[in-house]
């Protein structure tokens, strides 16, 4: 018999070394050398490029200027006292806050339709079609196609008009009173499909058995949808929900083709309000805090994001 | 063997000597960039450096081509980066901010170097005394008048005073048809409108938005010509949506037969006629103040050019410069662009182009070009403010008084950073 500490090749051998490192610590390494290249490609396109704005944001007219100086905060308090930024945070929110709750309650609406048994499955397939439409759209045809309809002489006044519900021309994207949300209205209508094929998948993954067991027990169609539904689709809807926060506070294409953040600054959101300081008035150091600003607004909500992830 | 070797030897030594000489005459390639490219006919700006090439030989040159916005995007970039292209297509709006950042390079030393007769260039823009862009080619913005509308509707003349153009503009419009008598875009997305359709009032009555170089908005001129264009407004004969519509959406509303007049570039003839062929037209100068016997300042866009300051082929860049500029190639490719010379002997060809260009050629030459944003700092950015006080007055917020003057307070900040 061999003792406990004997080995069949006889002493144990001693860690190799080879070259200036040992065994041990070649070891070490090597599931570092596989998160390497990811760590690399993240700080070339993530943090540098991030790291650069902060410095800009930090700078007297970055880029502009050969010998731009350290000013420490001062774009950051020349943003803060500029009241159209705050009018464009207020309304970022709300462009935001919006599409989000609408995205939720029609992709949730349409998912439930296309789950439903009692329609036709030919119609239902047609329906499934033409509701994802708006997701094969770019946002440059979103908002060509969204400029046309609301156009003062576009379908939707015609329609409004024939049904007696206004008796003018109404300038949605040309009207103060308007502008904003005929904008969040255009929004919603092209980010629900994510919504509606996610809550779908989510729908089709709930097991039949807990509907059958709530029949038993006497529930109606309402408090199935309230305690079964609801709380199975409940982790989707928060994920998505936080991501399409993230998301939508950063859309830029369709504001700046629609309304280019206008009438006067009805429409004007952060990432529009950025754009024009960086590529208008050349202040790149100013846009760089106020994306400075995004980041941080959107970290903010990642926060929560990656809390509810790890709750899961 | 030894032969073979011999051989194999003295194919080495060509095939060495051969790649020595090809690397000693190796070509210069310097890049051009512009969005004029896909505004011309396929191949036709390829067609000119390829000319330029065969007359340069040892010198290449790389198209770089995009639509306007993303070029302007690329060369702020470029400009940022130091790797602007050697060559730059410019707009008078860009030229400031490129020239103060030390972008584009002053073309005063490799005039006198080359010992070029400036007096032949039309126009030279100068940002601090220094020669920083020519422009090559100049797109004039006269009245575009749809004929068969204004017959229809009693006009019989081309208007050629305010007070005319208010009458005419009056009778085109029937708000029940969907029939304006004119169309003014202020998108804030691009407030080419404010210079374009809104101060080009101010300059064909040969006042200025300047004084000395510096802003000067509150004069009578400026606040009595957003007086004006309030009152074509109030009067309802503007087609409704004014704060979202584009250029785009003006040649759109023209082309369709909605609108009776537009202030638009002459560059957009052939887009019109191809749009509707049937359409009948007719282009006049922008009217003037009545009593005004002056020459009429014709609002102009144009492509210029200029040099970037990193290129390190400065030389060849300056012989594509000049040779663009020539008489007889600016001719050529102002032809082509349905546009005017930046050579004042240039003669371009319009007997191949549309009747209206020989017209507006008589017009070009009995009036004088302006356009006041050329070479100002920001100057996108002092349209876009004027044009959200120019929206604030229409909405009622302010008088036009009051929008001259923030407007004012505005452009001086600008013009004191």
């Amino acid at each position: 018999m061999l003792s406990a500490n004997q080995s069949l090749t006889g002493p144990r051998a001693k860690p190799r070394k080879s070259g200036f490192m040992s065994y041990k610590t070649q070891k070490r390494l090597v599931p570092l050398l596989y998160v390497a290249p990811a760590v690399f490609l993240f700080a070339l396109l993530m943090l540098f490029p991030m790291l650069t704005v902060l410095r800009y944001s930090l700078m007297d007219g970055a880029i502009m200027k050969k010998d731009a100086i350290f000013v420490g905060l001062l774009n950051y308090i020349t943003l803060f006292n500029d009241p159209v930024f705050w009018q464009s945070v207020v309304q970022t929110l709300y462009f935001t806050v919006m599409s989000v709750i609408f995205h939720l309650l029609i992709g949730l609406a349409f998912a439930l339709l296309l789950n439903s048994n009692r329609i036709n499955p030919v119609i239902r397939s047609l329906l499934r079609v033409l509701y994802i439409l708006p997701w094969l759209f770019t946002a440059v045809i979103i908002a060509i196609i969204w400029r046309l309809l609301l156009d003062p002489n576009g379908v939707i006044n015609s329609i409004l008009m024939a049904l007696h519900i206004v008796d003018y021309k109404v300038e949605w994207f040309s009207s103060t009173k308007t502008a904003l949300h005929a904008l969040t209205f255009a929004n919603i209508w092209a980010g629900y499909p994510l919504y509606m094929v996610s809550l779908l998948a989510g729908l089709q993954g709930i097991p039949k058995d807990l509907y059958e067991a709530a029949g038993i027990d006497g529930a109606g169609e309402f408090q199935k949808f309230r305690y079964i539904t609801i709380p199975q689709l409940k982790p989707i809807m928060v994920s998505i929900a936080l991501l399409d926060f993230i998301w939508t506070m950063q859309v830029f294409p369709l504001v700046w083709m629609t309304t280019g953040g206008g009438p006067i600054y009805a429409t004007e959101v952060l990432s529009t309000y950025t754009y024009k300081l960086a590529f208008s008035s050349y202040e790149f150091s100013q846009a760089s805090a106020s994306a400075i600003f995004i980041l941080i607004m959107s970290m903010s909500v990642t926060y929560f994001y990656i809390k509810h992830q790890k709750a899961r | 063997m030894n032969i073979k070797r011999k051989l194999a030897t003295m194919t080495s030594a060509a095939v060495l000597a051969l790649y020595a000489s090809g690397a000693l005459a190796a070509d210069t390639t310097i890049e051009f960039i512009q969005w004029w490219e896909p505004e011309m006919p396929a191949n036709a700006l390829r067609g000119i450096m390829d000319d330029f090439e065969a007359a340069n030989p040892g010198i290449k040159v790389n198209l770089v081509s995009g639509p306007y916005s993303a070029t302007h995007d690329q060369i702020v970039v470029g400009a940022a980066s130091g790797t602007l292209s050697d060559v730059v297509g410019l707009d008078g709006a860009w030229v400031n901010g490129l020239a103060k950042q030390g972008a584009i390079a002053s073309m005063d030393s490799l005039m006198t170097d080359a010992n070029y007769d400036q007096s032949q260039i039309a126009d030279i823009v100068k940002v601090d005394g220094q020669s920083v862009m020519f422009p090559l080619a100049s797109f004039v913005y006269p009245v575009f008048v749809n004929l068969d509308m204004a017959k229809a509707n009693g006009v019989d003349t081309m208007p050629a005073t305010r007070t005319e153009f208010m009458d005419a503009a009056k009778k085109m419009t029937h708000a029940d048809k969907n029939e304006y008598g004119w169309v003014l875009p202020l998108s804030l997305q691009n407030p080419g409108g404010i210079q374009n359709d809104v101060m080009s009032w101010v300059w064909a009555s040969g006042a200025s938005m300047l004084k000395d170089g510096q802003p000067d908005l509150e004069n009578a001129a400026v606040v009595g010509t957003l007086d004006y264009i309030k009152s074509l407004q109030d009067a309802g004969v503007i087609s409704p949506g004014i704060f979202a519509k584009k250029e785009q959406d003006k040649v759109e509303e023209f082309v369709n037969g909605r609108v009776g007049m537009m202030v638009d570039s002459l560059a957009h003839i052939n887009l019109i006629r191809e749009r509707n062929p049937t359409l009948n037209f007719g282009i006049s100068a922008l009217p003037a103040v009545d009593g005004y016997d002056g020459k009429r300042g014709l609002p102009y866009a144009s492509w210029g050019i200029g040099i970037s300051n990193s290129s390190e082929h400065k030389a060849e860049a300056w012989k594509l410069v000049s040779y663009l500029m020539s008489p007889e190639v600016n001719g050529k490719l102002v032809s082509i662009a349905n546009a005017f010379p930046g050579n004042v002997n240039a003669k371009p060809d319009f007997t191949k182009s549309d009747p209206l260009f020989a017209e507006a050629f008589k017009i070009y030459q009995s009036g004088k070009l302006a356009n006041e944003f050329v070479g100002l700092p920001v100057a996108e950015d002092l349209m876009r403010a004027l044009n959200v006080e120019v929206q604030k007055m229409f909405d009622g917020q302010q008088t036009s008084a009051e929008a001259a003057a923030a407007a004012q307070k505005a452009w001086l900040a600008a013009f004191a950073k």
